[in-house]
């Protein structure tokens, strides 16, 4: 009996790429799901800074779809200085927001290439659909992460595949092309019947915006982190700080970050060190952080703004415990208007 | 009472990097022993059950201290 043909598939554990793998493997081919750790997905970023109390538990998808299939799912870490350069540097831009996603799929394809070299397989693949969204998966783009990505013709797009060129494993024989999609654009419709016809279930809801790049809020940040402290300075740590609560730049080196909920607060607790962190003392209230290098004054405006987010138990004159490494000190907050509240908002 | 070969801690990580800890991990064990996870972040528990169903190893115990949490993995193939 001949060795089963292997692939890597890029699995998110949506709908699209869990349909992929499954078609794949009706028709015998071996696969090893595959999927990234970016710091940018924003259903991992709420698992991790919501408070636990849920009704329903907020699941790795990518790992769900796996477990689901039976099909083993390596986790890839690619989030740092590397991964970084492709949304501060992009080479193909930006689309609507800060979204470098033509730069980040040629990021990912190489390093999922180099993954299907490591182990053995022949091919990889995805759940991409032509013409599904907007930047990267039209016909030219997706030719230019092809060639970019140095893929050989290895990649196959197993729900559109009918509509594209034939690729490595159909021209092999490895996969039979008649058996393989004809999806287009962004309906689900399709993938939904297919859904049902394989039997596949309990899937998260076919949404998309699924990244913090494409996310109108977060670009706004960024593009105030780029234009204030330099998007050479970029660490993964400020993309974390990025994600989460309400943003003030209340001067251009002074910047406030504050919790916006219990999970949130306990998320910048973590990132205390080297930071101010003040708090309202005897009342519950936000956990505010802030960087740069602020004055007294600045303090006692933060400490005002810590008061105003600190609900009605707070009176305009609670006292606020500022933090800063070993020393705690007591301010009285200053007020701050609401205009000009507005006017630091990021 | 479990004896693993080896203790990974991950208190202080966040899925998934403890999944990620883990798979790195289990490569350095041998097939039938037992790998013991520290963990304080809540989300391993859906994780690692979904980890080792899907990459074929038996979760064989997990134990809730408080917000911390020791889950006993065997590595099967």
């Amino acid at each position: 009996m001949s060795k089963p043909v292997k692939a890597v598939g890029l699995l998110s554990g949506g709908l699209d790429s869990t349909i992929a793998a499954a078609m794949l493997m009706r028709q015998g081919i071996e696969i090893q799901g595959l999927t990234f750790y970016t710091g940018f997905c924003v259903v991992e970023h709420n698992r991790r800074s919501k408070t636990r109390k849920r009704k329903k538990p907020v699941r790795n998808e990518a790992l769900q779809a796996g477990a689901k299939l039976d099909l083993p799912v390596e986790m890839i870490d690619i989030s740092g200085p590397d991964y970084l350069k492709v949304l501060t540097d992009p080479k193909y831009g930006y689309g609507k927001t800060v979204n470098p996603c033509i730069d980040c799929r040629i990021f990912m394809f190489r390093r999922a290439r180099q993954y299907m070299d490591e182990i053995g397989a022949q091919f990889m693949f995805t759940g991409e659909v032509l013409g599904q969204r907007p930047m990267s998966q039209r016909r030219q783009p997706m030719n230019v992460i092809d060639r970019d990505a140095e893929l050989d013709g290895l990649l196959l797009r197993p729900l559109s595949a009918k509509r594209l060129p034939p690729t490595v494993p159909e021209q092999e024989g490895w996969v039979d092309r008649e058996q393989l999609g004809d999806i287009q654009g962004r309906s689900r419709q399709k993938q939904m019947e297919i859904a049902e016809e394989y039997g596949i279930e309990d899937y998260p809801s076919p949404a998309g915006g699924c990244c913090y790049l494409t996310d109108e809020n977060f670009g706004r940040r960024i593009l105030d982190f780029f234009e204030y402290e330099g998007k050479e300075n970029l660490t993964m740590d400020d993309v974390m700080l990025l994600k989460i609560g309400r943003h003030f730049r209340v001067k251009p080196d002074v910047k406030v970050v504050m919790g916006r909920e219990e999970g949130e607060n306990k998320f910048l607790e973590r990132y205390t060190p080297g930071r101010w962190r003040l708090e309202t003392k005897d009342v519950t209230g936000p956990t505010t952080l802030v960087e740069g290098h602020p004055s007294d004054d600045d303090l006692r405006q933060i400490a005002g703004m810590t008061v105003r987010y600190a609900g009605s138990k707070a009176d305009p004159d609670t006292p606020v415990a500022c933090h800063y490494e070993d020393t705690e000190r007591i301010l009285e907050p200053s007020p701050v208007e609401e205009s000009v509240l507005e006017a630091w908002r990021i | 009472m479990i004896q693993p070969a080896m203790t990974l801690d991950t208190f202080g990580l966040l899925c998934p990097v403890p999944i990620m800890k883990t798979a790195s991990a289990i490569r350095e064990i041998a097939v039938g022993e037992v790998l013991e996870v520290l963990a304080d972040d809540p989300q391993i528990l859906e994780d690692m059950p979904a980890w080792c169903a899907s990459n074929g190893h038996a979760l064989l115990d997990t134990i809730e201290e408080g917000e911390e949490y020791r889950l006993f993995v065997k590595k099967v193939k």
